[in-house]
């Protein structure tokens, strides 16, 4: 047993980043479960196809990179509604199997056609939150080699201070500065922050969405009671339509700011993080909005915490790393077994 | 001769391969409380849902002189006909306050927290339990709920699906003497579907009784009332 208290924060703060991550994601799984009690499963993709959206713009296209990711989740809202009306409205809403088994294989199209465009190769994308002040239009930016996939930064010594992806080449090095405060003696990174920040924004938005206009209310009305909702006027197709697209604009969030850490995007970027999506989704209780962020900051918690720190650097098993996905699962296993609406989710009350 | 707020010739309704209502002639003038009865089975629920387009039906059902048999729900809605379902139909997960504004959801003037503080004062049970969720109200106080939010979109035809069922009879009966009032000081039009025949018929000028999925008799509701079968079937006399 080797105690390393010293590296905790360290895995605190990644557990945080990557929870946040898992929370936004949980938050579009969320969206469509409430209004229709089913799993979206190609969430992660259509999230995924947004994050590609960004690395066309801005990498491609040389757009600015927070232009490029409004685009990208404008442009994600429009697909979200588009599969719903064209692939989920068609079915019998009561007959959940048509529907999940149509998501499957949106998730499989979908990751098949990104893959057919971009290959499986990971394809570097820039940092939001990279180096300050990287949002500032012509600032610093990542220097990557001409295939894309290594990237080093120096401080403002001239020395090296991160390689992100692959082994640096000191002559492409070039500039900027840290890319983390340093915290009780961990490196917390701006990206960190600023994947932080992106979920609490989305989380006021999503709270003025549903809770300040008639559109949201009218989504939490159908959420609540589809037949009413129909006998009051809403319609219902068209307020489903609305969730997905704001499901899939989260989603896009999720993975445009996730795809930096992960050294850049690729069509099989949010498979692993859908699981652990899921999981926060259902500890949260999968019908509760601030269940899913908090049940996203337990998984990410639970995974590099318990599992990465207490795991891997106390018991010195290096094998526990590769049991971050089984955890996922058994959190799940264990959620439904013992507590059903999880840790915020309503309990349904039928009433005869 | 009073105007007809509606006017229904031979309504089928089915679910899936059931058929459920078997041409149905029904006529509910303006003004008017019109009320049907029936066994549970017989299709009156059914007969409400049809009216709004929430099953499949074939018929003709004249709304005002309009055929709206083939209109969507949401403008049947419009057209100023309010649903109160059966089993209350308020959204749990929302607050009172905001049950009565999605009650508003197709109105687009600027009267709306006027009307939210018109019903309040009607039902101020409603108003201190604003801020709840309708899911916390008790059975009475949601079915109050689902009539006010009803009379948000300022219907001219409220259509009242067992409104008793479930509740205390002192309850009902205040219910009903509202309902009586609402009828008697705005005019508007009610077709109430009801088990509760004895309340019913007090406060209906009209009735029709339907056995499985049929019109089996047909009255004014004084002449239902005293009627040997009516009185058997649903007035355990």
């Amino acid at each position: 047993m080797n105690w390393n208290f010293e590296i905790l924060p360290d895995f605190i703060f990644n557990g945080l980043r990557d929870g946040a991550v898992y929370g936004t994601v949980a938050l579009a799984l969320v969206l469509i479960f409430k209004a229709t009690t089913l799993i979206n499963f190609a969430t992660g993709e259509l999230a995924m196809l947004g994050a590609f959206f960004v690395y066309v713009l801005n990498v491609e296209q040389g757009w600015w990179l927070w232009l490029s990711i409004a685009v990208a989740m404008a442009v994600s809202a429009v697909i979200g509604a588009a599969v719903e009306r064209a692939l989920v409205r068609p079915f019998d809403p009561d007959d959940h199997l048509p529907v999940v088994l149509i998501t499957l294989g949106l998730f499989l199209i979908i990751n098949a056609v990104a893959g057919d465009i971009w290959n499986y190769q990971v394809r570097r994308v820039n940092d939001p939150f990279g180096h300050f002040p990287s949002w500032v239009p012509n600032g610093s930016e990542l220097k990557t080699s001409s295939d894309g996939t290594i990237a080093c930064l120096k401080n403002a010594d001239g020395d090296l201070v991160e390689v992100a992806r692959g082994t640096a080449d000191a002559e492409m090095c070039e500039m900027v500065g840290r890319t983390f405060f340093e915290v009780v003696g961990a490196r917390l990174h701006y990206r960190t922050i600023g994947t932080w920040i992106g979920l609490a924004l989305a989380l006021i938005a999503l709270a003025i969405i549903l809770g300040k206009t008639k559109a949201g209310l009218a989504f939490r009305a159908v959420s609540s009671n589809a037949e009413s909702a129909r006998l009051v006027g809403v319609n219902t197709g068209r307020t489903l339509g609305f969730g997905w697209a704001l499901a899939s604009v989260f989603g896009t969030l999720g993975a445009a700011l996730v795809a930096p850490a992960l050294g850049g995007v690729n069509p099989n970027m949010m498979l692993t993080i859908l699981i652990y999506a899921l999981a926060a989704a259902a500890l949260g209780g999968l019908d509760s909005l601030g269940g899913a962020v908090i049940g996203g900051l337990v998984v990410g918690l639970i995974k590099s915490v318990l599992v990465s720190w207490f795991g891997v650097v106390v018991l010195g098993q290096a094998y526990f790393s590769i049991l971050q996905l089984a955890m996922a699962f058994l959190l799940i296993l264990i959620v439904l077994l013992f507590r059903p609406a999880g840790l915020f989710g309503t309990r349904r009350i039928e009433r005869v | 001769m009073t105007e007809l707020m509606l006017k229904v010739e031979d309504l089928h309704a089915r679910y899936g391969a059931v058929e459920v209502l078997r041409g149905l002639d029904f006529e509910v003038p303006d003004g008017n409380v019109v009320v049907i009865l029936g066994a549970n089975g017989a299709g009156k629920t059914t007969t409400l849902r049809a009216l709004c387009n929430m099953c499949t039906t074939s018929g003709t059902i004249e709304m005002e002189g309009d055929d709206i048999s083939r209109a969507k729900t949401a403008d049947i809605v419009r057209r100023g006909v309010a649903h109160v379902p059966q089993g209350r139909g308020t959204f749990p997960e929302l607050s009172v306050l905001d049950n009565l504004k999605i009650g508003a959801y197709t109105r687009k003037d600027k009267d709306v927290n006027a009307d939210v503080d018109r019903w309040f004062e009607i039902f101020p049970r409603l108003e201190e339990r604003r801020d709840q969720l309708a899911g916390s109200l008790s059975g009475g106080e949601q079915q109050m709920l689902a009539v006010a939010r009803a009379l948000m979109c300022r219907p001219r035809l409220l259509l009242l699906d067992e409104p008793s069922l479930g509740l205390a009879p002192l309850i009902i009966e205040d219910l009903f003497e509202r309902f009586s009032q609402l009828n008697k000081e705005t005019g508007l039009t009610m077709l109430l579907v009801e088990q509760n025949a004895n309340l019913a018929l007090d406060m209906a000028d009209y009735g029709y009784v339907i056995e499985s999925g049929e019109i089996a008799l047909h009255g004014p509701a004084e002449q239902l009332k005293n009627d040997p079968a009516v009185q058997e079937a649903y007035l355990g006399a």
